[in-house]
């Protein structure tokens, strides 16, 4: 049996504040494959907080516990600022919910591209250069020539997203965390975006973390799914299975969602019980 | 077919710079007394400018735009206003910060000229599901599902007898958005409005509307009932696109 990518136990993170302390992830547990896996809540559910503690990016004054956070056999506590330079970046990236603010938007995609290469990668810059092209063809945008010369603001949402995908990629990452990739696109390229990390898991054994509000998407692109509310990890359950999930919350926010297929005459609300956080 | 909204080749232009932006290139479409009217499409479709042009909130140009069979102009008066109501997106963005949900109710009251103010902002309050408590509260103080109630309370407090609704849920969560829909749905009931929803989301259009109008690239690609959307009964290859994507994710590579 072969050890987990990652495998989480007890993560919690909370911030101190005038009237006490919030907190924001409440002993999380879980271990990733390389596989596809889900992370469902809605706001303030604690969802991309997680993610951030994986890469090490909670800001001061937040507090990060846990009694494992193991990533392909190294310890993530107690990692130094050196060890996650590292690491972040070249072994554990992040895609985040908006190109628009996550590219430099006064430098040329292609320089930045290459940025990443040459800061992770022991190799030249014309083979960056090269390595910045080949990815950009990769996350299918049909003239890298012309895009490796653009700036952010030159691209649709859709290309934007495509381009950060590549430069979090270019280093061949272990494992992604990307936080709602395709919330600011439209159906049709969401679903062309998906299918390029798709492809990364199956064809690089990748780790994925995919972390959305859509339960919709989430059931029919990961293979494992996290529910969260409250900071809390309220049910782990296979994708397939999730139309028979246990969890009241996971059944209302099922049964909540407006479905084209099945027609409803009033969508069910979500009634919340303060024992699913105890 | 006299409607209770008769559009007919709606064309709206942008111009800047010397380059002008064709958003929405001739749309016809009729919308019957009590109807919902859904408009779908993805960004830069039109659907919103649409929506805005019979608002009177863009310029337009169209051989009809009529309400209740009489034409509109241009420049709306005060009593076309009072009949299409508008409820925008980001209801961050549509309250004024520094007004109370009482302020906000209030001016169109003043606007229009109407009596009994308390009385109709604590009846207009209710009928949205808000509590008293709520009245004297700034917009940073209620959540985004109430903010939104505040929106509609604020479109519905004219009592017009239409709604014009621009993708009402889409900056809220899963469960708030089922409360504000199941809200529009009752008050839609029981006010005998007519409703345009313009969204992206094809089960928020076919969850309230009765017919669909897909657009893309400023022109309506079809209208169909929301029987015929499930049922597979898209005529066109972009309409079917759009119902297979919004299902979910699959592997099928779409045809380029």
């Amino acid at each position: 049996m072969t050890a987990p990518l990652l495998s989480v136990e007890n993560l919690s993170v909370s911030y101190p504040g005038r009237s006490g302390v919030t907190k924001a992830l409440r002993e999380a547990s879980f271990t990733l494959g390389h596989e596809r896996l889900g992370v469902v809540g809605e706001s303030g559910s604690g969802k991309s907080t997680m993610g951030r503690a994986l890469l090490g990016l909670i800001p001061k004054p937040g507090v990060v516990t846990a009694s494992r956070m193991d990533f392909d056999g190294q310890s993530l506590l107690g990692a130094s600022d050196a060890d996650w330079q590292k690491l972040r970046g070249r072994r554990l990236s992040m895609i985040m919910q908006d190109p628009k603010y996550s590219l430099n938007p006064v430098r040329r995609i292609g320089d930045q591209i290459v940025e990443t290469c040459l800061l992770h990668l022991d190799i030249s810059r014309r083979e960056a250069e090269r390595r910045a092209l080949d990815m950009l063809e990769a996350v299918k945008i049909r003239q890298p020539d012309a895009v490796f010369q653009q700036y952010p603001h030159q691209l649709s949402g859709g290309m934007g997203q495509r381009a950060m995908i590549a430069m979090m990629l270019v280093a061949e990452p272990d494992l992604l965390i990307a936080d709602e990739p395709t919330s600011a696109l439209d159906v049709t390229v969401q679903n062309e975006v998906l299918r390029i990390l798709d492809d990364l898991v199956r064809n690089r054994g990748m780790g994925l973390i995919f972390i959305s509000h859509n339960l919709n998407i989430v059931s029919s692109f990961c293979d494992r799914v996290l529910i969260m509310y409250g900071g809390r990890i309220l049910e782990q359950i296979s994708a397939r299975d999730l139309g028979a999930a246990r969890h009241p919350y996971t059944r209302a926010l099922l049964a909540a969602a407006p479905s084209l297929d099945a027609p409803r005459a009033t969508l069910a609300t979500v009634t919340r019980d303060p024992a699913w956080l105890e | 077919m006299a409607g209770m909204i008769d559009v007919q080749d709606l064309r709206v232009s942008f111009h800047a710079d010397g380059r002008s932006v064709h958003a929405v290139r001739g749309v016809s479409f009729s919308v019957a007394e009590g109807e919902s009217f859904g408009i779908v499409g993805e960004s830069g479709s039109g659907k919103s400018t649409v929506l805005k042009a019979i608002a009177g909130l863009v310029a337009s140009e169209s051989s009809t735009l009529a309400v209740h069979g009489r034409p509109i102009a241009q420049r709306r008066t005060k009593a076309d206003r009072r009949q299409l109501q508008f409820v925008f997106q980001d209801p961050y963005a549509s309250l004024h910060p520094r007004q109370t949900a009482d302020q906000i109710l209030r001016e169109p009251l003043i606007i229009h000229g109407l009596d009994r103010h308390d009385a109709r902002i604590a009846a207009a309050l209710d009928e949205v599901g808000l509590k008293p408590e709520h009245r004297f509260r700034y917009p940073h103080q209620l959540s985004g599902g109430q903010r939104q109630r505040v929106a509609i309370a604020r479109a519905l407090i004219l009592r017009p007898p239409i709604l014009l609704l621009d993708e009402p849920t889409s900056a809220l969560d899963v469960s708030v958005q089922a409360e504000i829909l199941n809200l529009i749905a009752r008050l839609k009931q029981a006010n005998r409005l007519t409703i345009i929803l313009v969204s992206h989301d094809l089960g928020v259009v076919a969850h309230l509307c009765n017919r669909i109008a897909i657009m893309q690239a400023g022109k309506l690609v079809e209208v169909l009932t929301a029987e015929e959307l499930r049922n597979g009964g898209a005529r066109e290859a972009y309409t079917r696109e759009l119902v297979e994507a919004s299902r979910g994710f699959t592997r099928a590579v779409a045809a380029l």
